[in-house]
């Protein structure tokens, strides 16, 4: 049971989130002016990094608000949480 | 001296198993990953094909990953036709797979049943074992009455809260003993002078010109003509070092086993609606599964939360467990795709096999994808078994959805 | 015998002036109060409590703990439970159990225990309240910080409870049970008595299980929960958790009355009963010595003691002192007796084996000590590393990216001093790492400082050449002897992790707690190669067994999952209705009347809604309102049709994709305002709807100014359905105009219906007129009492899903997750109408033209009509174009999602997804059911009223 420090309402268990995969991948501006191979890379291919990765969460039993978070994949430990909008901060 | 207890202890091991020996420079073949899929591969290669020269590359111990931490099941009873093409070749090999290897790999077909537990259930199941049947695979549909004639221990009354409704049963699916079977596999590529190395990491993937040509490892380089990738969780690592990308996740996946009770359950029982599944193995302990956890992870760990669901599902079906103990928990990594299918067969690089995504599936598939991914090898083109599998499919949209067809809601 | 022959007449922690009854295989024994079954067991001279799992051989009590691996029994009264370890059963009046070969029973018999589960959140979570523990507790509590301290026994102390050591001139024992008082009464601190901790997972979150009744026996109140489950998140850890003793492998160590020396030292002085009465003692260090001298202390002879040290240290002068014969550089190599021991042989030892004459003494106990393993389960469990300490021969902590700290024996601190001061420092340093002021350290009571000389770690006494060691064993429970490790690696097993599997050694109930390390010192000794570097198995969950029903706690039955009924589940129970689930949700799923089987209950309720007038609830549909100046911009990008254009007091059907093209969900939308929408959702889809908007919203649209609220509770709904729905629907709302120009298909108003403010709609999924009235909860049952009082003259009658699903079947409108399985486009369902080509995108409008996706020839929702209209095609069915049925595989051209018998066809019909089936109209294809095939025809989805006529009444 993870504890996911939500950027609006601090630390909970992670059994109060969903989780909602890699983070940063935004909905093509014009899909219609994608190839198919580009529609299906925005579809189906996420990054899968052994190590930090960024990641959307939304707290979905609380502020029901998404927001991201890097978590490395290989500990489990989040590194950083940030809300939605917000840059990637640069993990040391 | 007392007698033994029965079914408590397990055959014995044979008094050879393989050799350890140092990498050499160049294979023909080197496959990634030295689970049941590489073992498989690696066996079939030599069988089948005549192709001995062959390393299986395995980073920590032989079987280690997935294929020691699975909960066994092994059935064919999938929906669409690709699956259970595929599957049903698998459990038919597993029906041989014990003479073939001449060692005891314990499979035992004591049957499955998938429960049902609301209306949709039951149409989703009809409709399953209607196609498994036309595809050849043994299917039937159980009412209530005969979900307990199979599995007494079943808890078939209707007032609990999401009561069985009915099952699909398929008599030929079963269970086997997960290192027995990667064993004697392991044996048998070992025999036909195939070389497994553990403890060898892969470190690199060399390509030159858009066609493999080797890999480097924790041991140093090896070359090689031809590479597999059959590396379970950790494909999207091997995939990116060979320059692309996989549609998977690494999720983790726990299972749990009890301590050894007396024969009290007869068969396999899964249900997806309240997310268990249960055998009870060959020395007496109950072996569980659940779902997956939520989120990517490579830590071989998951949350205790997804385990206190898990057994409040079992007691629902099985109020008999109620005093049975957990005895230990594990995880394993599992790569799972958008369509819940695997990816098996040809990559973007030349003479670099790929075979993953078999999320949760990958156990029962070991005869069939060692099968289909050996002759893929050695003929640089896809078995039919495995063709529909394509990488290529994420892009035309001609997926083999099976988590699709069995979970939507209405 | 006399009874409780070996108990001595005082001393220990048991109550003599409470005894207590109990039956162990099928005799009956007395103890006392404050004993476990295996304490009042050897008090009555009992060793042997069952024989071996593989080999039959006779086994006893070998620990006085968790980590029994021999004496593990079924409890047959009061309720049967498998598996326990006598060392950790609490003896109550009543207690019924046996002695298990290695497998155990459950009953059939529901277990009428309940069980449940908490969460605790602490600054600092102590495991384990022996001296390290108390002392960490008490250094940590003073602090103010919030302090749990856990421990599994029934009393504070840990090992204290089992030796004579002294603090401060008194028994330890005084001493924990004074910090416990203590750190009761502190108001931040919570103690945990018989509570396990069993799991170390992520961001310490740590999960441990609490006995609160089990040692109450057949008196347990029946209203307390049995085990309850604590889920406990700790800013620090301090693991407490002390050490397992372990043997060594020699030749027929398994005996009955071979037991470890530790552990009789706590059967004579925790329950006040002796093992044996001529012991002979083995060991590799210090620690046996205490044993050895606490048990002469309490009238045992000890033969001999054989130390595998060629040194004679303090300890052992101080045994010759007690008149113990000492035998330095000594070992056992064997035991003889079949029951329990009769003699033990010792042998010089000479650079690790046997030589010179053996000699063999005369004993009925013989107590090991082959040195000891921290207890670093959960350690290892947070992701700790662990290292090989080669003088302790144990491995022990290093570190762990988790904040936990380990103390006193459980990192390899053997010595009473040494622990609390160990433990005091690891609360201290728990409480100032979260910010909390210490004034003064903790003040520690004073431990005689002991002699200490190193141990001489050994794993294996080889028997004499040629002898073997097929009775050498390293797992007693799995009956795992060296030469079976010696087998596993000659097949060229290398790995830890491989021969435990060939053998199974540390597989069994005590998951090796007492096997494990011994294990690895057997295989390095086979292989030649250092123990550090072969390292230990992964200790994983639970550190001991956890009943399922523990882990299950509450969330069984009722709760297992919320039931959802509406405002008007009593009046569907009063009227007999039977119930679907349908997600969490109870639904009326037809209304039998006497004598009615499903079938006709369905017929009737479909005549009545075709023919006159009928009711149905559909307040279990999730609804969503929408509302902000964007409503309009993101329903378009949410709906595949246009929705801004509709305009207020009018409604609209829509369908919705996933991102891949595939249909998610289907509803309606009404505007409420320019700025104000209200969509509905499938039952089961409502919360994944709104988890679905609310993510685009925020994720991808944030700019959007929409916020979106789910209403479902907010409104109960009543679908008023049939041609002479009007004339009810007037009769009850005078200010409503109901005639169809004034009140047009596809509109809604606001108005009175029976008196109770009501948003009316007129929408059919049945193509009959219909109306579907919508009030707050509280009113809904007005509303249908009034509804049923209205239409009585005209036979109004209530109708659940079933009928539902076949009059939207009779005009080919397909239910979501039914008629589509998640490969299902609208353009396969015949909705291509309600896929806006205008609008430049939608969510999903990019996959529609992929190349699969835009095949002709996809599967097609079509209508199918078996030839003999009486025949009732299976649900599931496949669809296959031969009369006669081929051999497998059989290519399938699609199969039937919905089949009904329907009234106002007079017969039976289908719905299928046959692959390009809207080209087949007309064409036969066959269902193959059972052994035969069923010939049927393929149709228009919209078998009824094709023209809609029906509509407008």
């Amino acid at each position: 049971m993870l504890l996911i420090p939500c950027p609006w309402c601090g630390p909970r268990d992670e059994a109060e989130f969903h989780y909602g995969g890699q983070a940063h991948v935004p909905y093509p501006e014009d899909p219609a002016a994608l190839t198919d191979e580009e529609w299906a890379r925005y579809l189906f291919f996420r990054d899968n990094p052994k190590g930090p990765h960024p990641e959307r969460w939304s707290h979905a039993d609380g502020c029901r608000r998404w927001f991201n978070a890097v978590r490395d994949t290989s500990s489990n430990e989040i590194l950083a949480v940030y809300r939605a909008g917000e840059p990637r901060p640069v993990i040391a | 001296m007392s007698p033994r207890t029965p079914g408590a202890d397990l055959p014995e091991h044979p008094e050879w198993l393989w050799r350890s020996p140092e990498p050499k420079r160049s294979y023909d073949v080197v496959i990634v990953g030295g689970g049941g899929h590489g073992l498989a591969t690696a066996h079939y290669l030599a069988r089948n094909h005549g192709i001995t020269d062959v390393a299986v590359l395995e980073r920590g111990w032989l079987a280690g990953g997935n294929m020691a931490r699975n909960t066994t099941i092994i059935r064919s009873n999938y929906l669409w036709d690709e699956s259970s093409g595929i599957y049903e070749h698998a459990l038919k090999l597993w029906e041989g797979l014990e003479e073939e290897l001449d060692y005891p790999i314990l499979f035992s077909q004591r049957g499955v049943l998938n429960l049902a537990h609301s209306l949709q259930d039951v149409r989703d199941s009809v409709r399953r074992v209607h196609a498994n049947r036309l595809n050849g695979v043994d299917a039937h549909w159980l009412d209530p009455r005969e979900v307990k004639d199979v599995c007494p221990i079943v808890n078939v009354c209707p007032d609990v809260r999401y009561p069985v409704m009915g099952a699909t049963y398929q008599p030929r699916a079963g269970i086997a003993k997960h290192d027995h079977v990667a064993w004697g596999l392991a044996r048998s590529a070992d025999a036909a002078g195939i070389d497994l190395i553990q403890n060898c990491e892969v470190t690199g993937i060399d390509v030159q010109d858009g066609r493999v040509t080797g890999v480097r490892t924790s041991l140093g380089p090896i070359s090689a003509g031809k590479v597999a990738l059959c590396a379970a969780g950790h494909s999207s690592v091997l995939a990116s070092m060979a320059g692309f990308d996989l549609p998977l996740q690494s999720h983790p996946l726990q299972a749990l086993v009890s301590e050894l009770l007396e024969p009290v359950h007869p068969t396999v029982v899964m249900s997806n609606a309240v997310h268990v599944y249960v055998s009870q193995a060959h020395k007496g302990e109950l072996v569980m599964g659940a779902g997956i956890d939520a989120y990517n992870s490579y830590t071989q760990r998951g949350a205790f939360h997804i385990i206190e669901e898990q057994m409040s599902a079992a007691l629902e079906l099985f109020p008999v467990f109620a005093r049975a103990h957990v005895l230990r928990t594990w995880g394993g990594i599992v790569d799972v795709s958008p369509d819940a299918s695997p990816i098996v067969g040809l990559t973007p690089v030349d003479r670099l096999y790929l075979n993953c995504g078999w999320g949760t599936g990958g156990f029962k598939a070991t005869p069939g994808v060692g099968w289909a991914l050996a002759h893929t090898i050695a003929h640089d083109e896809p078995h039919h078994l495995n063709a529909p599998f394509t990488l290529d499919r994420f892009t035309t949209g001609a997926l083999v959805d099976e988590h699709g067809a069995a979970a939507v809601a209405h | 015998m006399t009874p409780q022959a070996f108990r001595l007449p005082e001393g220990g922690r048991v109550s003599r002036d409470e005894p207590v009854g109990f039956v162990f295989d099928g005799v009956r024994y007395q103890g006392y109060r404050g004993d476990t079954l295996a304490s009042a067991l050897l008090a009555n001279g009992v060793h042997m409590t069952g024989t071996s799992i593989k080999l039959g051989r006779p086994r006893g009590i070998f620990s006085a703990g968790v980590e029994e691996p021999n004496a593990v029994v079924q409890i047959e009264a009061p309720f049967p439970e498998p598996m326990l370890p006598a060392t950790t059963v609490e003896l109550f009046d009543g207690l019924v159990a046996s002695g298990l070969p290695g497998q155990g029973r459950l009953s059939a018999d529901p277990d009428p225990a309940r069980y449940d589960a908490v969460h605790a959140h602490c600054d600092v979570l102590v495991v384990g309240a022996g001296p390290a523990g108390l002392a960490a507790a008490a250094a940590a509590a003073r602090s103010g910080a919030r302090v749990v301290l856990a421990d599994d026994q029934p009393e504070l102390g840990g090992s204290l409870l089992g030796t004579r050591e002294v603090l401060d001139g008194c028994p330890a024992a005084e001493w924990a049970a004074e910090v416990g008082r203590a750190l009761e009464a502190a108001p931040e601190v919570r103690v945990l008595r018989r509570t396990t901790v069993f799991g170390y997972y992520d961001d310490n979150h740590l999960v441990a299980v609490e006995r609160r009744t089990n040692h109450l026996g057949p008196l347990a109140p029946a209203h307390l929960s049995r085990e309850r489950v604590w889920r406990i998140r700790a800013r620090r850890v301090v693991l407490a958790t002390g050490a397992h003793e372990r043997s060594l492998a020699f030749a027929d160590n398994d005996r009955p009355a071979v037991m470890l020396a530790g552990s009789a030292r706590a059967y004579v002085n925790r329950y006040g009963a002796v093992p044996g009465r001529r012991a002979v003692v083995f060991t590799t260090n210090d620690s046996a010595y205490a044993a050895a001298l606490d048990l002469a202390a309490a009238g045992v002879e000890i033969a001999a003691v054989a130390d595998t040290r060629p040194e004679r240290g303090e300890w052992a002068r101080r045994a010759e002192q007690a008149g113990i014969e000492v035998l330095t550089g000594h070992a056992v190599v064997g035991t003889e007796g079949e029951r329990r021991i009769a003699s033990v042989t010792v042998a010089p030892l000479d650079g690790g084996s046997p030589s010179g004459a053996p000699r063999e003494v005369a004993a009925d106990l013989l107590l090991v000590s082959g040195g000891w393993n921290p207890v670093v389960h959960l350690f290892s469990q947070a992701g700790g590393r662990l290292w090989y300490d080669a003088e302790l021969g144990s491995f022990v902590p290093d570190s762990c990216r988790q904040a936990v700290d380990v103390a006193g024996s459980a990192r390899g601190v053997f010595h009473l001093s040494g622990c609390l001061a160990d433990g005091a420092a690891a609360g201290r340093r728990a409480t100032e790492a979260e910010g909390f002021a210490v004034e003064e350290p903790l003040a520690l009571p004073r431990a005689a400082e002991e002699p200490r000389s190193p141990a001489l770690p050994v794993f294996v006494v080889p028997g004499p050449d040629g002898a073997g060691s097929a009775t050498h064993f390293v797992d007693l429970q799995r009956d795992v002897t060296v030469a079976d490790l010696a087998r596993a690696t000659g097949a060229g097993m290398s790995s830890v992790e491989h021969l435990k599997r060939y053998t199974t050694a540390g597989t069994a109930n005590d998951q090796g707690k007492t096997s494990g390390v011994l294990t690895s010192g057997a295989i390095a000794h086979l292989l030649g190669v250092d123990v550090g570097a072969l390292g230990t198995t992964t200790y994983r969950a639970p550190y001991a067994p956890v009943s399922f029903a523990a882990l299950a706690g509450r969330d069984r039955g009722v709760l297992h999952d919320p039931v959802r009924v509406t405002a008007l589940h009593d009046r569907h129970v009063a009227l007999g209705a039977l119930f679907e689930n349908v997600g969490q949700w109870k639904r009326p799923w037809y209304y039998p009347r006497e004598g009615e089987d499903m079938a006709a209950a369905v017929l009737r309720e479909c005549r009545a809604a075709r023919e006159g007038v009928a009711l149905m609830d559909a307040s279990t549909l999730g609804k969503i309102e929408v509302r902000g100046p964007d409503s309009g911009i993101f329903l378009d990008l949410l709906y595949t049709n246009m929705m801004s254009t509709l305009k207020v007091g009018m409604i609209r059907y829509g369908v919705m994709c996933r991102a891949d093209g595939m249909v998610f969900d289907d509803g309606t939308v009404i505007r409420l305002a320019q700025d104000r929408f209200l969509m509905t959702t499938t039952t089961g889809n409502a919360a994944a709807v709104l988890d679905w908007m609310e993510e685009w919203l925020q994720t991808e649209w944030p700019h959007l100014r929409v916020h979106c609220t789910s209403v479902t509770e907010q409104w109960a709904t009543v679908a008023l359905v049939g041609p002479r729905s009007r004339e009810v629907l007037g009769s009850l709302a005078p200010e409503l105009a109901v005639d169809n120009d004034a009140f047009p298909f596809m509109a809604w108003r606001d108005t009175a219906v029976a008196g109770i403010g009501a948003r009316v709609c007129r929408i059919s999924f049945s193509g009959e007129l219909a109306y579907e009235i919508n009030v707050l909860p509280w009113d809904a049952p007005a509303l249908w009492d009034a509804l049923l009082g209205a239409g009585g003259r005209l036979g109004i009658t209530p109708y659940g899903t079933e009928t539902m699903h076949v009059l939207r079947a009779e005009k080919g409108y397909p239910i979501i997750g039914q008629d589509t399985d998640g490969t299902v486009t609208p353009q396969d369902l015949g909705m291509g109408w309600a896929v806006s080509k205008k609008k430049p995108d939608f969510i999903g409008k990019r996959s529609h033209s992929r190349p699969d996706t835009a095949r002709p020839d996809r599967k097609h929702l079509v209508g199918l009509l078996p030839d003999d209209p009486a025949v009732l095609l299976p649900e599931g069915a496949h669809l296959i174009d031969s009369e006669v049925l081929p051999a497998p595989p059989v290519p399938m051209l699609g199969h039937v999602t919905s089949s009904y018998r329907s009234a106002a066809l007079g017969r039976t019909f289908a719905l299928a997804l046959v692959r390009g089936g809207r080209d087949r109209i007309g064409e036969r294809l066959y269902a193959p059911v059972g052994d035969h095939v069923v010939p049927v025809t393929v149709a228009s989805p919209v078998l009824h009223d094709p023209e809609g006529t029906r509509r407008d009444g």
